[in-house]
């Protein structure tokens, strides 16, 4: 029995849950989508693949390539005392893993990386600090990256990685979070303008371990970032959270996959974003599968968009499918609203600045999901950086002038 | 002493089918330290009046003038006239997710008044009044209005009205939908208010029974977007009596 739902640009501010069993005809269940490790499985898309529908397949191009470079960006790592960072060829045997890329852009990282960054946390080490990945774009030269995180059985650490620079990049992010685990993993795609990002995450549960994903995409001309999340044993949490706040001629996209294949796993997905200024395209799409075997699952996703102003365009489409009846709890919920002209009116009434309540909305929007995030250091730098979003959104307002973006291309 | 002045306000309101006239003509007085109140049967245009004078977008201002004190009101904005001592208490109070009551109660304090409050001082009074108020002052964390009950948002608008101390205050259907305790805290409230701040309060009410709590100094009565009849208290009980329909049949006439 399957049931999928297809709320392509949802506007109604409606939540709704499912048991099981009724409705709609399934599109196709992801399950059957092709992954592999053979570049020649899945060819260069068209742009009307299902998957790649809302994507500029032209900027991403470049990407799409057999042969990509490594000297796109440099990459420095500054871990926790603890935890153990090397850098190996690609014939090392703990890559690979967590997964088989599920499109073209994850296979051609897979299929042109070098090198790859390995970090692991050792079996019942705690880490007593954040491991920071920095990922740099120091020429514009299409790339392949790839970072495995490895967190050994019952260890607990926090991993962000940051994307800085321009670059044009097809990145992997291999995930491995072993029996009783408890890993973060931040990603934050901080790009300056010009940057073109497609990144595959794909990250593999083990018994009883919790996996705390979070995407923040703030900068970057392209940014595609596609997190799959499969559970190989029973009692694995995963909960995934994104913040996004795109700009004039910016395209955002955030494609979920969790994998419910075994019982008695939970996840989460939040996902809220803003956009503001012509061109401004976000995308969501949220799928999530409960297998059959996988009784006693507990899932629930939500996308949020905030459209600040005319010109922009959100696409939210969560994809629920169930494939048993035995479960705890399955749901989703998307809406995509315009700022209210009524909570503006409130804060007015109240002497408040037309500017200042702008800004007192939009803090509010992502406050919640930021205090979320559990690492003070990168919660800090979050609140700064939509800061420095809403001043751009502000003089779009107050008719202010805008300073030109700087580009390092 | 201050003094708002509304002089033959023409408004309408924006719908479909085009701008629809609702107010035809008022005009109204109010000193410091006066309480009006307006009353008068639904659509009767009682609420335009209180969002027309806050600077709603939604309602257009045709003709007439508002002063206060000789100020244009209607020349400024929405939070201008905030900031010039005018404070309306909604009908319905707008959430606003994840910002908390005790960062908007400052961040309002400090545009109204134009420099931040002492820090230990208003942490203080904003206490202080929501005990006032019986509000837990676990609400302070809370987001504004979200989640809050149809009395804890009517609470909220007066806690503000204390806090804010205006010159003007206008209370848009504050008794509709409270229970008679809730309705007895809320009108503790407004009560204090005048006796401390000396504010001139244009209460607006569908029925007689919050006048018990808050003693009006003048009843308008409003019928079809003006003042129909006006008077003392008293006639506020003969309204209780006798209800709208006097004036209803007039109009129909």
């Amino acid at each position: 029995m399957a049931v999928t739902t297809d709320h392509t640009r949802a506007v109604a501010d409606g939540a709704h849950s499912h048991s099981f069993g009724t409705g709609a005809v399934p599109q196709g269940s992801r399950a059957e989508r092709l992954t592999s490790f053979d570049l020649a499985d899945i060819p260069v898309p068209s742009g009307r693949e299902e998957e790649w529908r809302f994507s500029p397949v032209a900027r991403l191009q470049p990407l799409f390539s057999e042969t990509l470079a490594a000297s796109g960006v440099q990459v420095t790592v500054t871990a926790a005392p603890e935890v153990k960072v090397e850098t190996v060829g690609r014939d090392d045997a703990r890559l690979g893993t967590a997964g088989k890329p599920g499109d073209r852009t994850a296979l051609t990282a897979w299929n042109a990386f070098a090198e790859a960054t390995v970090v692991t946390v050792p079996a019942e080490a705690v880490a007593s600090d954040v491991t920071s990945v920095r990922i740099s774009g120091v020429s514009g030269e299409a790339t392949a990256a790839h970072v495995l995180v490895r967190a050994e059985r019952h260890s607990q650490a926090v991993v962000v990685l940051d994307h800085d620079g321009v670059a044009t990049v097809s990145e992997t992010v291999e995930i491995v979070v072993e029996d009783g685990a408890h890993l973060t993993v931040v990603t934050v795609q901080d790009w300056a303008d010009g940057a073109v990002h497609a990144s595959s995450h794909r990250a593999r549960l083990g018994r009883d371990a919790k996996l705390k994903h979070v995407v923040v995409t703030f900068g970057g001309d392209v940014v595609r970032i596609t997190p799959d999340a499969e559970f190989t044993a029973e009692g694995g949490e995963v909960e995934m959270v994104g913040l996004y706040f795109a700009d004039a001629d910016q395209h955002q996209e955030h494609r979920l996959f969790v994998d419910h294949a075994v019982p008695s796993c939970r996840s989460r997905v939040t996902y809220k974003g803003a956009l503001q200024g012509q061109g401004a395209h976000v995308v969501w799409v949220g799928d999530v599968l409960i297998r059959a075997e996988a009784e006693g699952t507990d899932t629930y996703e939500l996308n949020r968009n905030l459209v600040l102003t005319d010109g922009a365009r959100a696409d939210s489409v969560p994809n629920l499918e169930i494939q048993t009846g035995e479960i705890e709890g399955a749901g989703h919920a998307s809406a995509t609203g315009r700022f209210d002209d009524e909570q503006l009116f409130y804060l007015m009434a109240r002497g408040i600045s037309e500017v200042e309540a702008r800004r007192l909305v939009v803090r509010g929007f992502f406050a919640e999901l930021i205090h979320e995030i559990g690492v003070p250091s990168v919660e800090e730098r979050l609140l700064a950086s939509i800061e420095a979003e809403l001043e751009k959104s502000m003089s779009v307002i107050t008719g202010a002038p805008v300073e030109a973006a700087e580009v390092t291309a | 002493m201050s003094t708002l002045e509304i002089r033959d306000l023409h408004v309408s309101v924006e719908t479909k089918e085009g701008p629809k006239p609702i107010l035809r003509g008022v005009d109204l007085t109010i000193n410091s330290g006066e309480t009006h109140a307006i009353m008068g049967p639904n659509g009767s245009g009682k609420s335009t009046l209180a969002s027309a004078l806050a600077g709603h977008p939604k309602y257009q201002v045709t003709a007439g003038t508002v002063t206060l004190d000789g100020a244009d009101l209607l020349a400024m904005t929405v939070d201008e006239r905030a900031r010039a001592g005018l404070f309306l208490a909604m009908q319905y109070p707008v959430e606003v997710p994840g910002v908390s009551v005790a960062n908007f109660l400052r961040t309002a304090k400090t545009a109204i008044s134009g420099e931040a409050p002492a820090l230990r001082t208003w942490g203080k009074e904003v206490k202080g009044a929501m005990e006032n108020l019986r509000m837990d002052t676990a609400f302070a964390e809370r987001s504004v209005n979200e989640g809050f009950s149809g009395g804890e948002k009517k609470r909220h608008e007066i806690l503000q009205m204390e806090l804010f101390k205006p010159h003007f205050a206008i209370l848009d259907e504050t008794d509709s939908g409270l229970d008679v305790d809730a309705l007895r805290v809320v009108s503790e409230g407004v009560n204090r208010a005048k006796e401390t701040t000396d504010v001139g309060v244009l209460l607006i009410t569908h029925y007689t029974r919050i006048l018990r709590y808050i003693k009006p100094d003048f009843v308008h009565v409003f019928v079809d977007g003006r003042i129909a009849e006006e008077g003392g208290s008293e006639l506020a009980d003969r309204l209780e009596n006798e209800g709208y329909d006097r004036f209803l049949a007039a109009k129909t006439a």
